[in-house]
């Protein structure tokens, strides 16, 4: 009698799974992955502007970029697609298998990872070669950047997966995740400069992850000079990583306990 | 031992008691079909069996575990058995063999890809991408997923809703064969027919109860009951409701002094006993 197959192993093998499936939809593999350079081309194009000396808005906006594209990617992606799996039975249908529901979830983080990778890339080439964006040169910044884009994808993923018990359909779900990303994006200093909204938005973005994610990142792709520039002249490292690990438990949490393989 | 064995297996949700105490004794090896309207209770008790809904009440052991099952146990259970869902329209980006040789990966013994693709008559599919299947190529898909991992018991929902006659057969051919292999199917199905054609026992369910089990030939008296014999006379059909057949036609034959003109015999078909039972149970 052999042995059924580990969790891991079968989560591996959906993360290939996953990621032959993402690449095969052309249309969504382009834009997912391009969507951070389209954004970083317009704005960059746009704002010409230095916002602090020797920092252009494309370096601020960069960190800005890298931060949302680990929300896109990972919790709104999951929280839409989910859904939709769900609808058409695919879920359920997996739940009939042995599989367990921590391998669903590894082959879920290893696309959200592998896709992440890509669009840092893409992101990077093209900040480098068309809008001057400045690489860090000290290895604690690359460092901090690896920590932030594994700890921030695993939240992400997290997350997504927990928030995908909140669409009743697959339809709806890009209407209910979307704005809630998009709103999150404005609070948290994406798109613009975080210390230049009004205080009650600071506030209420500091409770979410994003916020948090996008300061990590600027302290990463700006000078140690623009810490004094943050709300707490500080880049406050230590609150960063508290906070993303109290948002993974929670994310992870909620996706063992509460996620949903079926319609009703 | 039986396969399943259930005992005052109950479940309401709210006010509405969709199961009011099933049982069930499914040994090894048989083709058992569970009939019933909808919202008889039939999809609620499979589902409940299929581990995919709690009860509120009874005692359910299949291939001896439960199946509300969690954690590794539930994995061992799910590792021999088999369920085919009505359609899942999952995972259009694959091709027939990937998705087929994915799920193989999932279970401890699973059957050759290659057997099952050919059992299931997909052979010349292997390399389509799902989304590009038609309606009954998808179901035998569906089929494929349910029995790669070789198991002892089979669930199947509705399995040839959607088919043509010709693919009908083919399908239970399919289901012949694996009675032959000694695999347990728990089946159901509207098609009354179909009932007839594969399973060894059908159970009648309606208002959350199990109204009859019995053999196909069997249920409702069916095997007793009276067969109506009709014929032409001159002008008029006419028709004779008897429990000895035999009888009036020897008599109709001598009365026409031979052939007798446009002659039937029917016994009532699974059908009209089916709705006779439901209907009954309405009341």
């Amino acid at each position: 009698m052999n042995k059924i197959p580990s969790a891991l192993n079968i989560g591996i093998r959906r993360g290939g799974l996953e990621i032959r499936q993402f690449a095969r939809q052309r249309e969504s593999v382009v834009f997912t992955l391009l969507f951070p350079v389209i954004l970083l081309a317009i704005f960059g194009s746009v704002f010409k502007d230095t916002i602090a000396p020797g920092v252009t808005f494309s370096q601020y906006f960069v960190a800005g970029m890298i931060a949302s594209g680990l929300v896109n990617t990972g919790f709104q992606a999951l929280a839409i697609t989910i859904p939709m799996e769900r609808d058409v039975g695919g879920l359920k249908r997996l739940r009939g298998t042995p599989m367990p529901a921590s391998s669903y979830f590894i082959g879920k983080a290893i696309l959200i990872a592998v896709s992440m990778l890509i669009q840092i890339a893409l992101l990077f080439g093209f900040g480098l070669v068309f809008f001057g964006v400045e690489m860090p040169t000290e290895l604690s910044k690359w460092l901090t950047f690896t920590w932030l884009v594994l700890l921030g994808s695993a939240c992400s993923t997290a997350l997504g997966i927990a928030f995908s018990i909140v669409p009743k359909s697959g339809r709806g779900a890009s209407a209910v995740v979307s704005p809630i990303v998009i709103i999150l994006q404005f609070f948290s200093g994406v798109f613009f400069v975080f210390t230049q909204l009004p205080t009650w938005m600071q506030q209420l973005a500091a409770i979410f992850p994003l916020k948090w994610l996008t300061q990590g990142m600027r302290s990463v792709f700006l000078p140690d000079s623009f810490a004094a520039q943050e709300v707490a002249k500080s880049w406050e490292t230590g609150r960063t990583l508290l906070i993303l690990v109290l948002w993974l438990v929670i994310g992870v949490f909620f996706s063992i306990r509460k996620f949903k393989w079926d319609r009703d | 031992m039986n396969v399943i064995e259930v005992k005052g297996l109950k479940k309401s949700y709210g006010q509405v008691h969709a199961v009011r105490g099933v049982d069930l004794s499914i040994p090894a090896g048989e083709i058992f079909a569970l009939l019933g309207p909808n919202g008889a209770g039939k999809t609620t008790t499979v589902e409940i069996l299929e581990g995919f809904r709690s009860r509120d009440a009874g005692q359910i052991s299949i291939l001896g575990f439960d199946p509300h099952s969690q954690g590794y146990a539930a994995r061992q259970w799910r590792d021999r058995i088999g369920i085919v869902l009505q359609s899942a329209a999952d995972a259009g980006d694959l091709t027939v063999i990937e998705t087929v040789r994915h799920f193989s990966r999932y279970y401890s013994n699973p059957r050759k890809v290659d057997e099952v693709m050919s059992a299931v008559g997909l052979e010349e599919k292997s390399g389509a991408l799902i989304r590009n299947l038609s309606g009954g190529q998808r179901r035998r898909l569906d089929v494929a997923l349910g029995i790669i991992g070789n198991p002892e018991l089979l669930f199947l929902d509705e399995p040839t809703t959607g088919f043509d006659p010709e693919a009908r057969r083919a399908f239970w051919g399919l289901i012949e064969k694996m009675r032959g292999n000694g695999t347990t199917i728990l089946l159901t199905t509207h098609y009354l027919d179909e009932a007839e054609a594969l399973a060894d026992r059908v159970a009648v369910i309606n208002n959350g109860l199990i109204i009859e089990t019995a053999t196909p030939a069997q249920l409702g008296g069916r095997a007793t009951s009276q067969a109506v014999v009709s014929w032409r006379d001159g002008s008029q059909v006419k028709s004779e409701a008897t429990d000895n057949p035999t009888a009036v036609v020897t008599d109709l034959s001598v009365h026409f002094d031979g052939e007798i003109p446009e002659l039937t015999v029917i016994r009532p078909s699974l059908e009209d006993i089916y709705l006779k039972m439901i209907g009954g149970a309405d009341e």
